[in-house]
């Protein structure tokens, strides 16, 4: 069939020694057991699989211990039975030798396995029959089948094609890298499972047909091919192909170009074009994972280079030390220690030894100095162009080597930088030994990056978005409730108010001499009250917003709504006063109360209980400021000071006024005072009156009265006192005596202001 | 004279005609919103971290067009203002210290947990919603979304967060650019070598 296929070339590639034929002289060979096995979690592109196994369990060859992490992953199987001794980081076998989550089976050399069986037993269903695709797909992803090219992509990822009709199934044997053979081997060596394989992937994908590419310098794996298409019968389907050798034909979308002559589009997957492209080994596990169950747990590996002895391909369990493997090749440690994982042109230095084969692990090169000499220094590029010749991608790499030195990311990339397979032939064909694709790989990682970043700072800024409408949405739902909040209060004042008006006449009039304040004060009041606890708050805020940058903006507003209310309590609290002192006129003016005075003793006497107390508040605020160590402490200290001031002055006026009170400051007589402040407040504003040469006669009488009542009281209560036994009856012998005086005076104005309406009976 | 007046009129129906055209198309294309703004808001960082002294990223950007200076980013560093600088037509110039300083490697903040005592402070400072609890509950940063901005740490009364570096795992790692030119003689290489053996 082959005579029919119309083979394409794609432009550049390169011709480099083979150094194929040392390590297919001989037949692969099982590698023995190593004493422990490090299956890394993270061995296929994608997210790192679960571990679904715990340290000291016992496991058996085949048993799931790790399961897929989401779509794109790969579980993973124990390739022995053994106990796992750790589930630990160790150092993973990849470029960047960082360590990741491995787990760690220590074999136990007995090969048990875990129960298995074909997919046609487990779904009863006869040899032969048509799989349903969905559960082969399935069957797939369970047994961790990943490329086993060398990317490591997990392979039923790659089937689930979702819209897109596939017709062509092209499997890889091109194997074009030098030095590795493992390919080779596997169809020489599995060529039938290669082609069941093949049958089953052309079942998954509903395929018409499928080509097996092979390069013409593995003549062998070609006649074995062959042979094995024509004992399963598929030539009509099946058409194993002979394409010339050229570094890189084995790269998916060259190995596409060769065979079909369509071109992958930049960005996009060879499934938009209708095909779908394995690795022959890989489609050999897949024929085992459906016939038998058998789950992807070791791979064909090429161990070779001129430090080996025993240059060959090796069966090996993944897990298996580099090390182990290297020992039983008679590998002869070098003066300087290089071995390399995958080939020659994109394979990477291992950091050490210790590290296991993995599932993208095909070939381990441990190279002479001699055969493999370590890179020259890079020279001077010359623009000579070679690179470009070279390059399979058809790019510029001289161009893309300037802006990748140059870190002009976005140029690089507007010159498909993410085109470029790193296959290394500009590398291997630069006259100055530029190392171009090290360049390549750092650009790519850096835009990479830089991709990432802005996606999280996209990621970010919506969530601040998101974040600041909500807190708008807050706000504006707490203004709408207290909106509510202050209707329904208005509503219910107004009730309030209507149900007083209408009996505004008897209230009215006594509004001024009770103790009770008038509505307007109470409305005043309360919105005075409002207005405080709205400071009390905003002040609050403004301290969150001043120990929070975030909000530091909004200092400034809070700032300003601190001073409106400010100014607004000021005003309401002078308005209040306004009015007080307007009742209080009237109260004055009312001849039957004058408690308006503020300098009666018990008023002074609370003024200082008031300073003392603020004094005392300003002193444990200090202290706080001082054990806080704000810078508000010698303002704090002033305003001490002042309050000291206040609190001395207002002990003084209390003092005063008790003297002039004339010994009411017994405690006896103080208890007096505050029961009647009625009369209290009358001689407080009757000395001032009393002493008044303006009064005149009219005035004077009733004065004269209360004058001889006051006498009266005090008199009784000298009584009392002095049935009681108090300390304070001298006191208030003194303070009868000065009352009489103040009568005699009051008496002798009466008489000197010459009219004697009033004829004062009483002495 | 007829000449003149058909020429006048032609003219004049031009002019109308046009008019109308870029009326229709100055209203049809409205451009909402100021386009250099987002622009700009797509180059900073969206770290929300107000360093620059605005509350967040939008505000900076909304600053720098109305003519801020480019160079009060530290999260961004260097590339945001050369960045800047590009978009803008204007000197990059070197970040502002008084800002402070860009950090080497990115971090986000982590919490010991069993210290917190769930105060939500820290809650109520993430500008990006990436801390995760309740009053008197563990609180906990959801990595993913932290910008790493520190605003979170100031508020702790205990101080039980932590800014940490970011790891490089196997899918952030990538290769470092060749060093070139370090190795053109000998002794450079062994030079290399020792400084290597000794880290």
């Amino acid at each position: 069939m082959t005579n029919l296929i119309q083979l394409h070339e794609f432009d550049g590639g390169i011709h480099p020694p083979e150094n194929k034929h040392q390590s297919t002289q001989r037949p692969v060979k099982v590698a023995p057991l190593p004493k422990e096995l490090i299956l890394p979690l993270h061995q296929h592109i994608g997210a790192p699989a679960d571990p679904v196994v715990a340290v000291g369990d016992q496991v058996l060859k085949g048993q799931v211990i790790a399961e897929p992490h989401g779509f794109v992953s790969a579980p993973l199987h124990a390739p022995t039975s053994g106990v796992v001794t750790a589930i630990e980081a160790r150092q993973a076998p990849h470029s960047s030798g960082l360590s990741e989550l491995c787990i760690v089976i220590e074999c136990d050399g007995k090969e048990t396995w875990a129960p298995h069986q074909s997919l046609y037993a487990e779904l009863n269903i006869d040899d032969g029959d048509e799989l349903p695709r969905e559960a082969i797909v399935e069957r797939i992803r369970q047994s961790g089948i990943t490329g086993l090219g060398g990317a490591g992509f997990p392979t039923a990822v790659k089937l689930a094609t979702g819209e897109r009709t596939i017709k062509t199934l092209i499997l890889n044997g091109a194997e074009c890298e030098p030095y590795i053979t493992a390919d080779d081997m596997v169809m020489r060596e599995r060529a039938d499972e290669i082609v069941r394989g093949a049958q089953i992937l052309l079942q998954a994908l509903g395929a018409e047909r499928c080509l097996i590419g092979v390069e013409d310098n593995k003549p062998e794996a070609i006649a074995a091919l062959k042979t094995a298409v024509q004992s399963r019968k598929q030539e009509h389907h099946i058409d194993v192909v002979t394409i010339p050798t050229k570094y890189p034909s084995g790269g998916e979308k060259q190995l596409i170009q060769i065979l079909t002559g369509l071109e992958v589009p930049s960005g996009g997957i060879p499934a938009d074009i209708g095909i779908v492209c394995q690795n022959v080994g890989t489609a050999a596990a897949i024929a085992d994972a459906i016939d038998t169950g058998r789950p992807l747990i070791s791979r064909f590996t090429t161990v070779t280079g001129d430090a080996i002895s025993d240059k060959g391909n090796w069966d090996v369990l993944f897990g298996t030390p580099v090390s182990h493997l290297l020992d039983i090749s008679g590998y002869r440690p070098q003066k300087r220690e290089r071995v390399i994982m995958g080939g020659p042109m994109m394979g990477f230095t291992l950091p050490a030894l210790s590290l296991p084969v993995v599932k993208t692990t095909n070939c381990l090169l441990a190279p002479t100095e001699k055969e493999l000499p370590a890179n020259n220094p890079s020279m001077a590029c010359i623009r000579c162009g070679m690179c470009a010749d070279a390059c399979p991608a058809d790019l510029l790499p001289q161009q893309l080597y300037w802006f990748a030195k140059g870190e002009e990311l976005d140029k690089a990339e507007q010159h498909n930088l993410f085109d470029c397979i790193e296959c290394g032939a500009c590398s291997y064909v630069c006259p100055s030994e530029i190392p171009l694709v090290q360049y390549y790989r750092f650009a790519k990682g850096a835009i990479r990056e830089e991709r990432a970043a802005h996606e999280k700072a996209e990621q970010a800024r919506e969530r601040f978005e998101a974040r600041i409408a909500r807190q708008e949405r807050e706000k504006a739902e707490k203004e709408a409730k207290r909106k509510a909040r202050a209707e329904a209060a208005a509503k219910s004042q107004s009730a309030k108010k209507a149900v007083p008006a209408t009996k505004a006449a008897p209230t009215a009039a006594p509004a001024g001499s009770s103790d009770e304040p008038s509505p307007e004060l109470a409305k005043l009041q309360k919105q005075l009250d409002g207005a405080q606890t709205a400071l009390k708050k905003t002040k609050e805020k403004l301290e969150a917003a001043q120990s929070d940058e975030a909000l530091a903006a909004k200092v400034p507003a809070f700032e300003a709504a601190l001073t409106k209310t400010q100014d607004k309590i000021k005003t309401l609290a002078k308005e209040i006063a306004a009015l007080k002192k307007a009742e209080k006129a009237q109260a004055s003016a009312a001849p039957a109360s004058d408690k308006g005075d503020p300098n009666t003793p018990e008023r002074l006497k609370k003024k200082w209980e008031m300073a003392q107390g603020r004094l005392e508040t300003a002193e444990k605020r200090l202290a706080q400021a001082e054990a806080d160590g704000l810078d508000t402490v010698d303002a704090l200290k002033t305003g001490l000071e002042k309050q000291r001031a206040r609190v001395a002055d207002a002990k003084a006026a209390y003092d005063a006024a008790v003297k002039a009170d004339s010994g009411d400051a017994s405690p006896e007589a103080k208890q007096e005072t505050k029961a009647k402040p009625d009369s209290q407040a009358e001689q407080a504003t009757a000395t001032p009156a009393a002493s008044s040469t303006q009064a005149n006669a009219v005035d004077l009488a009733p004065k004269i009265r209360a004058q001889q009542d006051r006498i009266e009281k005090a008199t009784e209560r000298l009584n009392m006192a002095k049935a009681d036994g108090l300390e304070t009856v001298p006191a208030l012998e003194k303070a009868l005596e000065k009352q009489q005086d103040k009568l005699a005076q009051l008496e002798a104005q009466a008489a000197s202001s010459s009219s004697p309406a009033t004829s004062p009976g009483d002495a | 004279m007829t000449t003149i007046l058909i020429a006048v009129l032609v003219l004049t129906a031009l002019a109308i005609a046009f008019g109308a055209l870029l009326g229709f198309a100055s209203v049809r294309f409205k451009v909402e919103g100021n386009p250099v703004v987002d622009q700009i808001n797509d180059l900073l960082p969206q770290t929300q971290c107000g360093q620059c002294g605005y509350p967040g990223c939008k505000p900076y950007a909304e600053a720098i067009a109305d003519g801020d200076k480019i160079n009060k980013c530290p999260p961004g560093g260097e590339s945001t203002i050369d960045a800047l600088a590009d978009l803008l037509g204007v000197e990059p110039e070197p970040l502002d210290a008084e800002h402070g300083a860009e950090k080497a490697v990115p971090t986000v903040a982590y919490i010991r947990e069993d210290e917190c005592i769930g105060c939500t402070k820290c809650i109520q400072a993430c500008p990006v919603d990436a801390i995760l609890g309740a009053a008197k509950q563990m609180h906990t940063v959801i990595v993913d979304e932290c910008t790493g901005c520190d605003l979170c740490v100031e508020p702790c009364p205990v101080d039980c967060i932590d800014m940490i570096p970011v790891q490089t795992d196997r899918t952030s790692w990538y290769w470092e650019a060749p060093t070139q030119g370090v190795e053109l003689i000998v002794t450079d290489r062994r030079a290399r070598r020792i400084a290597k053996r000794q880290a």
